[in-house]
C-alpha cells in the first residue's frame, strides 16, 4: 500500500492574492477596507502633521504662534529627570543610577542564567527585547550627553552579564534556586540605596516620586498581597463555615469598593485606627490601601487555582501519609499557583496601571509628575497632550511588555 | 487517638482562635479610633447629613442649591454617578461588541485596528486615558464655533447638545406605549414560539389562529414604536445662534460627563472586545461547519447557532466587567465632574466627618454592585442550557 500524503496544498500566496484573499474577497469587505483605510491614512496624517513642527517652531524664543498648532517635544525632553526620578536630590542622584545598574545588571545575569540550557534569544525573547530596545533607543535620543554615557554604559552591562550568567549557568545549574533569594535581597539593597539611612544621608520614603514611585508601590503591593491573598483563598475554600464566612465578607466587600475609595480610606482611616505615636508615611499607607485592594483580586484568582486542582491529588497525598498543611504546602498550592499564572501577571499589570491613581491621593507617581509639570510650570501650559502621551507610553512599554512575555510563558 | 489529632477539635480550635484574632484586631482598631475621635474631638452621628451643604454642585439631575442639606447633595451625586453607569455600560457595549466582532473579522485590515486598539487601551491607565481625552475635548472649539455633526448634535468645550424630547403629557404617554410594548414583545415571540411547536403536534391546527394575531400584534407594535420615536414625541431640537454664539434648547451633557463616558467606554470597550472575542472563539469550530453543512447562512449561523453559545460563556466576565466600570466611574472626582465619590470627599473636607461619609460611600457602591450582579445573574440563569 502506498501511503497518500494528507497534507493540504500550499496556498499559493504571491501579494496580489493574499490582497484578494484577506482585503477584497466580497463587496462589503471591499468597503470596509476603504473606509479601514481611510481611517488609517488619516489618523496618520493628522498625527504626523502635529507631531513634526515646521522648522520656524524649532526655534526656542519667539516663535510663531501658529506654533501652538503643533507639538513641542521639549516639554518632554526637558522634564525627562522628573518623569525618571522625579524629585530626587540632585547631588544624590548617583544613588539612582546606581540602582538602575544594579537591576539591569542582575536582570541579564537572571535571563543568562535560565537559557544556559537553552539559547538566549527564541521568539518571545526577541519580541520582548524589541520592545523594550526600542522603547530605551527612544529615551536614548532625547535626554543630555551625561545621561546618554550612562544609558550606553548600562546597555553595556547587561550584556556583559548576561554572558556571565550564561557561563556560570552552564557550569554550576544549582544557581538557578538561588536566584529568588539574590532578587529579594537586592530589593533591600536598592531601597536603602534609594532612600538611603544607614550610612547614605537619609531620603525618606515620601520623597521618592516619579517612576520610581510608580515601580517601588507595585512591586511591594504585589509581593506583599501574596500571603495574604494566598490564606484568603485557602479561608475562601475552607470547610469550617466561619472562616468561609469572614474571608467571603472580606473579599466580597473589597471587590465591590472602587480603589480610590480604598486608597482615601488607607489615607483617612488608617491613622484613625492605629495609635496616634505611630505614624505612617503616605507612601507606605498607599501601598497598604493597595496591598488590601490587591489580596482580594488576588485570592479569588488562586481560588480558581484551587479549584482546578484534582481532589485525587490531595486524598493521594494524605494517602501517603503528610498531614494537612505538608498536603497544601507541596501538593495543592504548588499546581494551583501553576495554573493561575497568567490571570497572576494580568493582575500585576492591572495593579501596575492602578498605582497612578496615587496622583490623586496627593502622591507624585509618574503621572502625578506630569500633573505637577502641567499646573507648575506656564511655561507647558497647553503641552498636555505631548506629556499624556508620552507618560502613556512608558506605562504602555510596561504594560505590554509584561502581558506579551505572561503570553509566551503561556505557550 | 488524642484530642490534637481530631479533624473535629481541629477545626473547631481553628475557628475560635481565628475568631479571637479577628476580634482582637477589631478591638484594636476600635480602641484606637475612639481614643483618636476624642484625641480630636470628633464625634460620631449621622445627624450632620440635615446640615446645609453650602457648596454649589455644577451638575445636577435634581434641584439641588447650596442651601439644600448634605443628604442631598449626596443624593445629588448618586445620581450622577448612576447616569455614567448606565450610559457608559450601554456605550461601552455597543463598542466593544463591534471591536469584538472587528478582531475576528476576515478582513486582515479591520483585525489589525481592532487589534492595535485593544492593546493600546488595555495597557494604559484609565486615569491617565482620562485627563488625556479631557485635555483634548478643553481644547475643542468654544461654543461660538462649535463642531456640528448632522442630526443637530453640538459638540463645544462647553459639552455635548443633542436633541431630546420635551417632558410635556404627549412624551409621557409615548414613553410608557414604549416601554410596554417593550415588555410584551418577548412575552409575545415566546408565545409565538410555543405556538409553532403546538402546531406541529395538534391535529385541527387550533393554534394556527392565534399565530397570525400574534404576528399582526407583533408587526403593529414594530412599525408604531419607531413611528412614536420619530413623530409623536416633541423633539426639542438644540439652536445654534450664530451671532450671539450660543446654543440653546436641547439637552445637554457638559464636558466633564462627556468625556468621562467616552473614557470609560473606550477603555471598558477594550476588556469587553476582549470578552466577546473569548466567548465566540469558545464555540468550537464544528458548529459552525455542521450549522452550514445543514444550508444555514452565515448570518444565520451567527444568530442561532454560535452567539447564543458565546453568549453563555461571555456573561460571567462581562459583569465583572460591568462592575469595573460601574467602580472607575468613581475616577470622575480626577477631572471634576461630581459624582457620589468626589462630592463625600468634598463634605467629608469640609465637615471631618471621614467615617461616616466612608460608611455611605461604601454603602452605595456595594449596593449598585449587588444591582448589577443580581440584574445579570438573572440574565445569566436565561440565556443558560436547560439541563433537565
Amino acid at each position: 500500500m502506498t501511503v497518500i500524503d494528507t497534507q493540504p496544498p500550499k496556498a499559493n500566496l504571491n501579494p496580489l492574492n493574499w490582497l484578494k484573499k484577506n482585503l477584497f474577497n466580497n463587496w462589503y469587505n471591499t468597503i470596509l477596507t476603504i473606509i479601514s483605510l481611510l481611517f488609517i491614512v488619516w489618523i496618520f496624517y493628522s498625527f504626523i502633521n502635529w507631531a513634526i513642527p515646521p522648522a520656524e517652531c524649532l526655534t526656542k524664543d519667539n516663535a510663531p504662534r501658529i506654533c501652538a498648532n503643533y507639538a513641542d517635544w521639549n516639554a518632554v525632553t526637558e522634564n525627562m529627570r522628573l518623569f525618571f526620578v522625579g524629585y530626587y536630590p540632585e547631588e544624590l542622584l548617583w544613588r539612582t543610577w546606581a540602582s538602575f545598574k544594579i537591576i539591569v545588571a542582575l536582570s541579564g545575569f537572571s535571563w543568562g542564567i535560565f537559557s544556559a540550557s537553552s539559547t538566549l534569544f527564541n521568539r518571545a525573547t526577541i519580541i520582548v527585547l524589541s520592545v523594550l530596545g526600542a522603547s530605551y533607543l527612544t529615551i536614548l535620543f532625547s535626554v543630555g550627553f551625561e545621561s546618554q554615557q550612562y544609558l550606553v554604559a548600562t546597555l553595556f552591562i547587561f550584556a556583559i552579564t548576561t554572558l556571565i550568567g550564561k557561563k556560570l549557568g552552564t557550569n554550576l545549574p544549582d544557581l538557578k534556586l538561588w536566584l529568588p533569594l539574590v532578587w529579594f535581597f537586592n530589593f533591600f539593597l536598592v531601597l536603602w540605596l534609594l532612600q538611603g539611612g544607614l550610612f547614605l544621608e537619609s531620603v525618606g520614603l515620601d520623597n521618592l516620586s516619579g517612576i520610581i514611585l510608580t515601580f517601588l508601590a507595585a512591586i511591594v503591593s504585589i509581593v506583599l498581597c501574596f500571603p495574604f491573598g494566598i490564606l484568603l483563598a485557602l479561608g475562601r475554600q475552607s470547610h469550617l463555615p466561619i472562616i468561609r464566612w469572614l474571608s467571603t465578607i472580606y473579599i466580597e466587600i473589597i471587590r465591590g469598593l472602587p480603589l480610590i475609595g480604598i486608597l482615601f480610606m488607607a489615607q483617612v482611616m488608617l491613622p484613625l485606627v492605629l495609635p496616634p505615636d505611630l505614624r505612617l508615611s503616605r507612601v507606605v499607607r498607599a501601598i497598604a490601601g493597595f496591598t488590601i485592594f490587591a489580596s482580594a483580586y488576588l485570592a479569588e484568582n488562586v481560588r480558581g487555582g484551587l479549584q482546578s486542582v484534582p481532589r485525587g491529588q490531595s486524598e493521594a497525598a494524605k494517602a501517603l501519609g503528610l498531614n494537612g498543611p505538608l498536603v497544601l504546602a507541596l501538593i495543592v498550592l504548588p499546581q494551583a499557583l501553576r495554573a493561575v499564572i497568567p490571570s497572576i501577571v494580568g493582575q500585576f499589570i492591572s495593579l501596575f496601571k492602578d498605582t497612578s491613581l496615587l496622583a490623586i491621593v496627593g502622591l507624585v507617581d509618574l503621572l502625578g509628575i506630569s500633573q505637577s509639570i502641567l499646573l507648575g510650570n506656564p511655561e507647558y501650559n497647553g503641552r498636555s497632550v505631548e506629556i499624556y502621551l508620552f507618560v502613556g507610553f512608558i506605562y504602555w512599554i510596561c504594560c505590554y511588555s509584561m502581558s506579551l512575555a505572561s503570553r509566551n510563558l503561556e505557550k | 487517638m488524642s484530642f490534637w489529632r481530631n479533624a473535629k477539635v481541629l477545626g473547631i480550635a481553628a475557628q475560635v482562635v481565628v475568631i479571637l484574632l479577628v476580634i482582637a484586631i477589631l478591638a484594636f482598631f476600635g480602641d484606637n479610633l475612639i481614643y483618636n475621635f476624642q484625641l480630636r474631638g470628633l464625634s460620631f452621628g449621622f445627624d450632620f447629613l440635615q446640615d446645609s451643604a453650602s457648596f454649589p454642585i455644577g451638575t445636577s439631575l435634581i434641584d439641588y442649591d447650596p442651601s439644600n442639606s448634605y443628604l442631598r447633595a449626596i443624593i445629588v451625586g448618586l445620581l450622577n454617578s448612576l447616569i455614567v453607569m448606565v450610559v457608559g455600560i450601554i456605550v461601552a457595549t455597543i463598542l466593544g461588541v463591534a471591536i469584538g466582532i472587528g478582531r475576528l473579522s476576515d478582513n486582515w485590515l479591520v483585525k489589525q485596528i481592532a487589534t492595535v486598539y485593544i492593546e493600546i487601551f488595555r495597557n494604559t491607565p484609565l486615569l491617565l486615558q482620562l485627563f488625556f481625552w479631557y485635555s483634548i475635548f478643553l481644547q475643542l472649539p468654544t461654543s461660538k464655533d462649535p463642531i456640528v455633526i448632522p442630526g443637530s448634535i453640538f459638540l463645544s468645550n462647553q459639552g455635548l447638545f443633542f436633541p431630546w424630547p420635551a417632558f410635556d403629557p404627549v412624551t409621557w404617554l409615548a414613553l410608557t406605549l414604549i416601554i410596554l410594548s417593550i415588555i410584551s414583545a418577548p412575552i409575545l415571540w415566546r408565545r409565538r414560539k410555543l405556538a409553532i411547536e403546538l402546531t406541529k403536534s395538534s391535529p385541527d391546527n387550533l393554534p394556527l389562529r392565534d399565530r397570525k394575531e400574534q404576528l399582526t400584534i407583533l408587526l403593529i407594535t414594530a412599525i408604531a414604536v419607531p413611528l412614536i420615536v420619530f413623530f409623536v414625541l416633541d423633539w426639542q431640537f438644540p439652536n445654534f445662534d450664530r451671532d450671539l454664539g450660543l446654543i440653546a434648547g436641547g439637552a445637554n451633557l457638559s464636558l466633564e460627563i462627556t468625556t468621562l463616558i467616552f473614557g470609560l467606554a473606550i477603555y471598558t470597550g477594550a476588556f469587553i472586545a476582549e470578552v466577546v472575542r473569548a466567548g465566540i472563539t469558545s464555540v468550537s469550530k464544528g458548529q459552525w461547519e455542521a450549522a452550514r453543512s445543514l444550508g444555514l447562512k452565515a448570518n444565520l449561523v451567527m444568530q442561532l447557532i454560535i452567539f447564543p453559545q458565546a453568549l453563555r460563556v461571555m456573561i460571567p466576565p462581562l459583569t465583572s466587567e460591568y462592575l469595573n466600570l460601574a467602580k472607575n466611574s468613581s475616577l470622575a472626582t480626577a477631572i471634576g465632574y461630581p459624582d457620589i465619590y468626589s462630592i463625600s470627599f468634598n463634605i467629608s473636607e469640609q465637615t471631618g466627618r471621614s467615617l461616616e461619609i466612608l460608611l455611605i460611600v461604601m454603602a452605595s457602591y456595594l449596593s449598585v454592585n449587588l444591582i448589577i450582579s443580581v440584574a445579570m445573574n438573572l440574565f445569566n440563569k436565561q440565556v443558560q442550557i436547560k439541563e433537565r
